[in-house]
């Protein structure tokens, strides 16, 4: 670890006032052997009456992600896809994602941005992650994301908050999903334009957790756990949480997931608290992925979180298939991403490498918008936009 | 029911979750009768002047009740603190139900004052319950006050209509983390069974029993809807017949 | 000498103590709660407070409420 950016990880005192909770702490009453001990326990009975709830409870929700659920997939779907229609009517929100650096200093076993990983990286300068951007936008995009890797001497905030204060006039709104930051880090990110944030704690099982990332900033796990809760204190509009399936048994990382997005709705009852189902692939790269979720449970995964989260956006990223996606939406997906390239650059600036992780679905905003109406769903390009600008 | 199901509030456990007021009997001799027969242990009562010779209510309370003083009469936030500290110098504990009205037409509380009184009594160390339409963010302001619980009402005061604000109570009932007592509106066992069955941890009546022909009788009436409402509550709701198939066709037939 | 009782004026003995005036009233101490000039009265010092003329005094007790 001599790497002097290796180094530079913020060691800062949380910002919380006293008697404030943190998820943490929250977390700990739900150890792993009482969520195993009650996802066994689940009965049919249990599964049935989750689905005849209004309001559901994390104990409801774990007998809908349990085995006990799985005869009852069809009534889940039924049920999610009525909330959501409730809810969120026939339209979805189409987004892009933006790489504008691939520059890391983690060693995230499974990442194809690893620090080990000595392909060339690419950082773009302003300029050109402007271009990129105004090309999204050209397109019709009106949701950007900004990627960046973990690198906070290269890709710092004062870059992010320049890169979002330079194409906010082009957008409705503008997401980071980077590194931790901290308060004052997402207060500087906010006056210049970004209005929401997604971070992905990858997996709750801290132990694991920590044999993933075995060095970088990333590693330090209560530090992650604890920003989707630091940026809805600081104010964000929306903030999004997700596990990677795969990487732990699904019932734990789904179970906390949802949890996660739970709790955050219960404390800061003003965000929008969002939700991501990221899945690895059976082989990705050389990472061998030991609890590979199928579709099956993939759907029950999505349907449960909506019938116990019924107004959290659901987002699923283009690392699924466009016809996994298309089966997703009337269920309860209301967010996807179109348009994308998972490689800096790549629009209008040459991309020179490979992405972060392998796309299936390649679908254009425009074709992406002709398959949502094929399904009976308007493609949304504007969901919100903020007007304190 | 469970024997270790219990309703605390400020640190005061209770056995019974039927609250009982003073007000409307055709003869306030009767209040013991209904006390034993509602098994209450919590008892609502007012603060006035005194008339010459009136003798007040208080010597028909039996000494185990828990008495809870309303602010009724107050039309702001200074009027019920005010109220508020001469009924604790009663002596009788320092329990308050804050009521703050001043709009005698439709008797609704005012939800921004009722919040200011809840805020400076609960720093005289108040158990403050502070009656309030069931208004999410009145109830929140009310948590934040440092309120000991929270008094919703289910209809208009004196309506005796039942649930009438029900989808807003079970709002508070999910949101809410400090006990929900149901006050107001409930003129019928029914009404207090279905708001315990909702989830209410309490409720409060008082003219559904003084206004009945027969108090003692109907006291033990709601005494029954409460509890049977609370162990169906606990009990977990059956299933019921929404009265709509499952129209659509197959959302999972892709999986193989 | 006159003071006021419940926003009522009243003609009262000089000197007396809030405690014979109360009982005198037909009144259980220990049931009514003073307020004399906007300052709540503890019932242990009934006996010790002496009206004085002018004096605004509140006489209070519990009612049948909801």
């Amino acid at each position: 670890m001599n790497d002097p950016i290796l180094n530079d990880h913020p060691i800062l005192a949380d910002t919380f006032a006293p008697g404030e909770e943190h998820f943490d702490e929250y977390l700990k009453l739900w150890p792993r052997e009482r969520r195993e001990e009650l996802a066994s326990r689940a009965t049919a009975a249990d599964v049935r009456a989750a689905l005849r709830k209004d309001v559901l409870h994390p104990e409801d929700f774990l007998a809908l992600l349990s085995p006990a659920a799985r005869p009852f997939l069809e009534d889940m779907a039924q049920r999610s896809r009525e909330i959501t229609l409730r809810f969120f009517g026939r339209a979805v929100n189409i987004f892009s994602p933006l790489y504008i650096s691939d520059v890391c200093t983690n060693h995230c076993r499974y990442c194809g941005f690893n620090a080990d990983n000595h392909q060339k990286r690419r950082h773009l300068s302003v300029d050109e992650a402007a271009a990129e951007a105004f090309a999204l936008a050209d397109a019709g995009i009106q949701h950007v994301l900004l990627l960046t890797g973990d690198a906070r001497k290269v890709s710092s905030p004062q870059y992010i908050a320049e890169v979002a204060a330079r194409i906010k006039p082009r957008f409705a709104s503008v997401s980071v999903e980077v590194y931790s930051l901290t308060l004052e880090e997402y207060h500087l990110l906010m006056q210049n334009g970004v209005d929401s944030m997604t971070m992905f704690q990858e997996t709750y099982n801290r132990e694991l957790y920590e044999w993933l990332h075995p060095a970088g900033p990333k590693h330090d796990y209560l530090w992650r756990l604890n920003t989707p809760g630091r940026a809805a204190k600081a104010g964000l509009h929306g903030v999004g949480v997700g596990a990677l399936l795969g990487l732990d048994e699904f019932i734990h990382d789904a179970f906390c997931t949802g949890l996660h997005a739970w709790w955050l709705q219960k404390h800061f009852p003003g965000t929008d608290i969002g939700l991501s189902v990221p899945r690895m692939c059976p082989h990705e790269g050389a990472f061998e992925v030991k609890h590979e979720v199928d579709d099956r449970t993939f759907v029950q995964y999505v349907a449960a979180l909506r019938c116990f989260l019924p107004r959290c956006g659901i987002t699923v990223s283009s690392r699924e298939s466009a016809d996994m996606r298309n089966h997703l939406v009337p269920i309860g997906v209301n967010r996807v991403s179109a348009g994308v390239s998972t490689a800096v650059g790549g629009r209008v600036v040459n991309a020179e490498n490979s992405g972060q992780f392998d796309i299936s679905d390649r679908r254009s905003v425009e074709q992406m918008t002709r398959d949502l109406a094929a399904l009976g769903y308007q493609a949304v390009a504007k969901d919100w936009e903020g007007c304190d600008r | 029911m469970q024997s270790s199901d219990k309703l605390v509030i400020g640190g005061v456990e209770l056995e019974s979750r039927l609250f009982i007021g003073t007000g409307k009997y055709p003869d306030d001799a009767l209040i013991p009768a209904v006390c034993e027969a509602s098994a209450s242990q919590v008892i609502t009562v007012a603060m006035r002047r005194v008339d010459k010779g009136g003798s007040g209510v208080m010597g028909h309370i039996p000494p185990s009740m828990r008495l809870l003083p309303n602010t009724s009469g107050a039309r702001s936030a200074e009027e019920a603190v005010r109220l508020a500290r001469l009924a604790r110098a009663a002596g009788c504990g320092n329990w308050i139900k804050i009521e703050v009205i001043s709009d005698t037409r439709y008797l609704l509380p005012d939800g921004y004052e009722t919040a200011k009184a809840t805020e400076i009594l609960a720093r005289e160390g108040f158990t403050v319950l502070p009656y309030i339409n069931p208004d999410l963010y009145v109830a929140r302001a009310c948590v934040d006050a440092g309120a000991a619980a929270v008094m919703p009402l289910g209809a208009p005061i004196g309506t005796n209509r039942g649930l009438r604000t029900k989808e807003m109570l079970a709002v508070l009932i999910e949101e809410i983390d400090l006990p929900v007592v149901v006050d107001a509106g409930i003129g019928r066992p029914s009404h207090a069974c279905e708001a315990m069955e909702m989830g209410a941890d309490a409720c409060l009546v008082n003219t559904g029993i003084a206004s009945s022909s027969d108090p003692v009788v109907m006291a033990g009436a709601f005494r029954r809807a409460v509890e049977a409402g609370r162990a169906a509550f606990l009990a977990g709701a059956g299933a019921v017949q929404t009265g709509k198939a499952i129209a659509s066709s197959p959302l999972t037939g892709f999986l193989r | 000498m006159r003071i006021i009782i419940n926003g009522e004026n009243e003609e009262i003995q000089e000197g007396i103590t809030l405690l014979e005036l109360i009982s005198g009233r037909g009144l259980d101490p220990r049931t009514v709660v003073a307020e004399l000039n906007r300052n709540i009265i503890a019932g242990e010092d009934f006996a010790a407070v002496r009206l004085n003329p002018d004096d605004s005094l509140e006489l209070l007790h519990f009612v049948g409420g909801g």
